[in-house]
């Protein structure tokens, strides 16, 4: 696409440059358009977990009113959106979409450093997804046993979808896996390999520096969901029992024996604490660069914030048993990762306090995207809060499996993450279309979801003090649910739809603005880092036109005094900013 | 887990503190200084490909150790455990594969002292041998289950299927950058850089099937 390859362009990398519509569109080794592919993809299947989620809300709020939702769908229901959420939506959407688009932009890169094994990274990933979605029209529908697949349940006759759904499902992974592995490796090596001149590793922007941490921890990680999701299609279609103990099922014997299905809840939460922070790193860094830039202020502590990255990486690979406390497992276990645990909060709170930090005494501007990182602020520590209590074992027992755990794991890793996506798609929607989204829609989206999504998961911590066991489809005559409890329920549900309904008015302001927005000028945030300076909006392919950028400072010069604009971009060289500032200041 | 963990933990712990390492005496707010010109931070040697590699041999050791992690615990927790007598054709199969990995490693130094005709020679072994070792391993699996000890048998069987495709799923990938390095050759290509990443690459598929093949043997 680009008209003038100039001889920068074929020194630096071979680009792929094809002439046809499919070429430009479909098998595009344009990370640019890879990433728009896969922000497509995580949407559609986004929705379809959004209404599974209002589905269950329906029959939580009146109960038995709707005759579609039984209690079979209403666990399959609930297993589906929990997986779609956590690996299809938000692991593909943040790295996927924010990953490809943003890392060989803001590095200064053409492109990724393997363009063709990231065309069938997408290509993967879609199929993984149409493979999920297949699993709703075979016989038996999809899995009903958790989004968490602990087997002897997940695959035993008699849980929903315990035939073909559940292989679908494990195969889906599978090929999620594979494609994300090739995701991943681009991430990693373009970061390290394809940085422009000056752009060493501390003068990286936190976005990137969020989603390579994040690539790093899902390469080590998603190893672990393979070996069990292998190791279960063993047991399901081959008859192994390497986690299928010898049991009477429906008064029949299984046909397995001496298999430990506490080893696979291992290996499932060697990945899954993981997937936490492969969800919040990358959400932490895009929040660092939203709220830096709306607040005009550099960022405060730049050096702890990539440390405290690190360390989160580092630490996470040591807390998975948190996840576990009531599994039988040995209770020394339970001490050890208890204290892991509280440990992680340490550079958790460096971030949230440095977040705090950058906003004092800024120059804040309340941009739509300020509002969600904001929004995202707040939320985050609502739910590290109560991932504190969790933490602890005695606390943790009681609260297990009780809608106290509900509401935290969705401030924590749902809300909060999502509402930094929105932060990033509003920042970067200008760069992206070339135009601007309609304030008026995108407030009203804000508002909505950040007070719905309160009033969703806020109530649910007082439900899970009161005893309220999640996972159930209906609680019937049960003595120890109170009537404020049904009345809460009924609350919940109505505003879970109000913030559903918020997001198809985001999706209309996004598809509208396309059309009719106003057209955005190249840098309308003032913003520092390169994906701002390129010399077209929305870039073409090769980013960068015929010279690639030179990097002289970091990402975080706002408010500079006597600058011309009061921001200094990245590629600023010293002598253009002494001639700005004029004769004294160059002395 | 423990063995995962230390092995999983060590590698972030290197990546981790060649990061900190970095970071450490930077100063990110100091813009460069004014008649200066930035240079690429990238250390000497580091190719996209190697680095590549390198990501992918991180990704492959997590799995193995979280697949031989399983193993141990499955043999610790179940008690329906009975050892598996390996066939003895495993070692030469083991055979195979030290000669195969010993050909690339021709291979690559006949490409550095650019002797075309001993790269060919050692290249077309290399390959040839792991296909050996693919065939030998299904001989092996053939064995197994004309004698009873089938995956559905015992557990010790079960992870001596699983652990034996695992690797072998890895060296057939490992092949297709081999077939690739051996068409272009045949084109008249430069093939040093590919030769090098397959030999390295085989060398370590040694060294993990080293693991297994003890691990196997001694439980």
């Amino acid at each position: 696409m680009v008209e003038s390859r100039g001889s920068a362009v074929v020194e630096e990398m071979e680009l792929v440059h094809p002439k046809t519509f499919l070429g430009k569109y479909i098998w595009s080794q344009d990370a640019k358009v890879i990433a728009i592919q896969y922000g497509l993809t995580a949407t559609a299947i986004g929705l379809v977990a959004l209404v599974l989620s209002i589905l269950i809300r329906l029959q939580l709020g009146f109960p038995g009113t709707f005759s579609l939702i039984d209690p079979s769908s209403y666990l399959q229901y609930v297993t589906m959106h929990g997986m779609i959420m956590v690996v299809y939506l938000l692991t593909a959407f943040l790295l996927g979409a924010f990953g490809n688009y943003l890392i060989p932009l803001m590095v200064g890169a053409r492109d990724m450093a393997f363009p063709f094994l990231n065309m069938l990274s997408y290509w993967f990933y879609l199929a993984s997804v149409l493979i999920l979605v297949a699993s709703f029209f075979v016989p038996g529908g999809p899995s009903g046993g958790g989004w968490t697949l602990y087997p002897p349940q997940v695959i035993s006759a008699g849980t929903p979808g315990a035939g073909g759904g559940i292989v679908l499902m494990l195969v889906s992974l599978v090929v999620f896996i594979a494609g994300f592995t090739m995701g991943g490796l681009n991430y990693v090596v373009t970061v390290l390999q394809a940085r422009t001149r000056g752009m060493t590793l501390m003068r990286l922007p936190l976005t990137v520096w969020g989603i390579f941490m994040a690539t790093a921890l899902a390469l080590l990680a998603f190893p672990a969901l393979l070996v069990a999701v292998l190791m279960l299609l063993c047991d399901l279609l081959l008859g192994s029992s390497f986690f299928m103990p010898e049991m009477l099922n429906l008064g029949e014997p299984s046909g397995h024996e001496g298999g430990s299905p506490l080893l696979y809840q291992h290996l499932f939460w060697f990945f899954g604490h993981p997937e936490v922070y492969i969800v919040a790193l990358p959400a932490f860094g895009i929040v660092s660069d939203v709220l830096a830039c709306h607040a005009r202020k550099n960022i405060f502590g730049y050096r702890m914030m990539v440390w405290a990255l690190i360390l989160i990486g580092v630490l996470s690979f040591v807390v998975w048993a948190h996840h576990m406390f009531v599994s039988g497992m040995n209770p020394y276990f339970g001490f050890l990762f208890a204290t892991t645990t509280l440990v992680i909060a340490v550079p958790t709170a460096i971030k949230v306090y440095n977040w705090v930090l950058t906003l004092w005494r800024g120059n804040i501007r309340l941009t739509v995207p300020m509002l969600f990182a904001i929004g995202f602020l707040f939320t985050f520590v609502n739910g590290g809060l109560s991932g504190l209590f969790l933490g602890n074992v005695t606390v943790d027992v009681p609260l297990s499996d009780t809608y106290f755990v509900v509401g935290h794991f969705h401030m924590v890793m749902a809300v909060a993450p999502v509402l930094v996506i929105f932060a990033g798609l509003y920042h970067w929607y200008p760069k992206v279309s070339g135009r601007m989204f309609h304030q008026g829609m995108a407030k009203w989206h804000f508002w909505l979801t950040f007070l719905g999504t309160y009033l969703v998961y806020f109530p649910m911590h007082f439900m899970g003090f009161a005893g309220v066991p999640r996972r159930y489809y209906a609680y019937g005559e049960s003595a120890f649910i109170s009537e404020s409890v049904i009345t809460m329920n009924l609350v919940i549900t109505l505003a879970a739809l109000v913030v559903a309904s918020a997001q198809l008015l985001f999706l209309f302001n996004m598809a509208w603005s396309l059309r009719h927005g106003e057209k955005a000028d190249s840098n309308p945030w003032g913003a520092t880092t390169l994906e701002w300076q390129t010399p077209h909006t929305p870039p073409r392919h090769g980013n960068f036109g015929d010279q690639l950028p030179v990097v002289y400072r970091w990402a975080y010069d706002y408010s500079v005094p006597g600058a011309a604009q009061d921001f200094l971009p990245q590629n600023l060289p010293p002598e253009a900013v002494s001639r700005a500032e004029g004769g004294e200041a160059s002395s | 887990m423990i063995l995962s963990l230390a092995l999983v933990t060590l590698l972030m712990a290197l990546f981790g503190g060649w990061l900190f390492r970095h970071s450490w005496g930077a100063r990110p707010w100091e813009a460069q200084a004014a008649g200066q010109s930035p240079h690429r931070q990238a250390p000497p040697g580091a190719t996209s490909a190697r680095v590549g590699l390198g990501v992918i041999l991180a990704v492959a050791t997590s799995l193995f150790a979280l697949t031989v992690s399983a193993y141990l615990m499955r043999l610790e927790q179940g008690s329906d455990w009975r050892p598996l007598s390996m066939p003895g054709l495993l070692w030469g199969n083991t055979l195979l594969l030290v000669a195969a990995s010993l050909a690339l490693q021709r291979a690559w130094r006949a490409a550095r002292a650019e002797k075309p005709a001993a790269l060919r020679t050692g290249l077309a072994w290399g390959g040839g041998l792991s296909l050996a070792f693919l065939t030998g391993q299904g001989l092996a699996w053939w064995q197994l289950t004309a004698a009873g000890a089938t995956l559905q048998a015992s557990p010790a069987g079960s992870f001596f299927y699983l652990l034996t495709l695992l690797h072998g799923l890895h060296l057939i990938g490992g092949l297709v950058a081999w077939w690739r390095a051996w068409r272009r050759l045949g084109r008249g290509g430069d093939i040093t850089a590919g030769v090098e990443l397959c030999a390295l690459y085989w060398h370590y598929l040694l060294v993990v099937w080293g693991v297994l093949f003890a691990l196997l043997l001694m439980t």
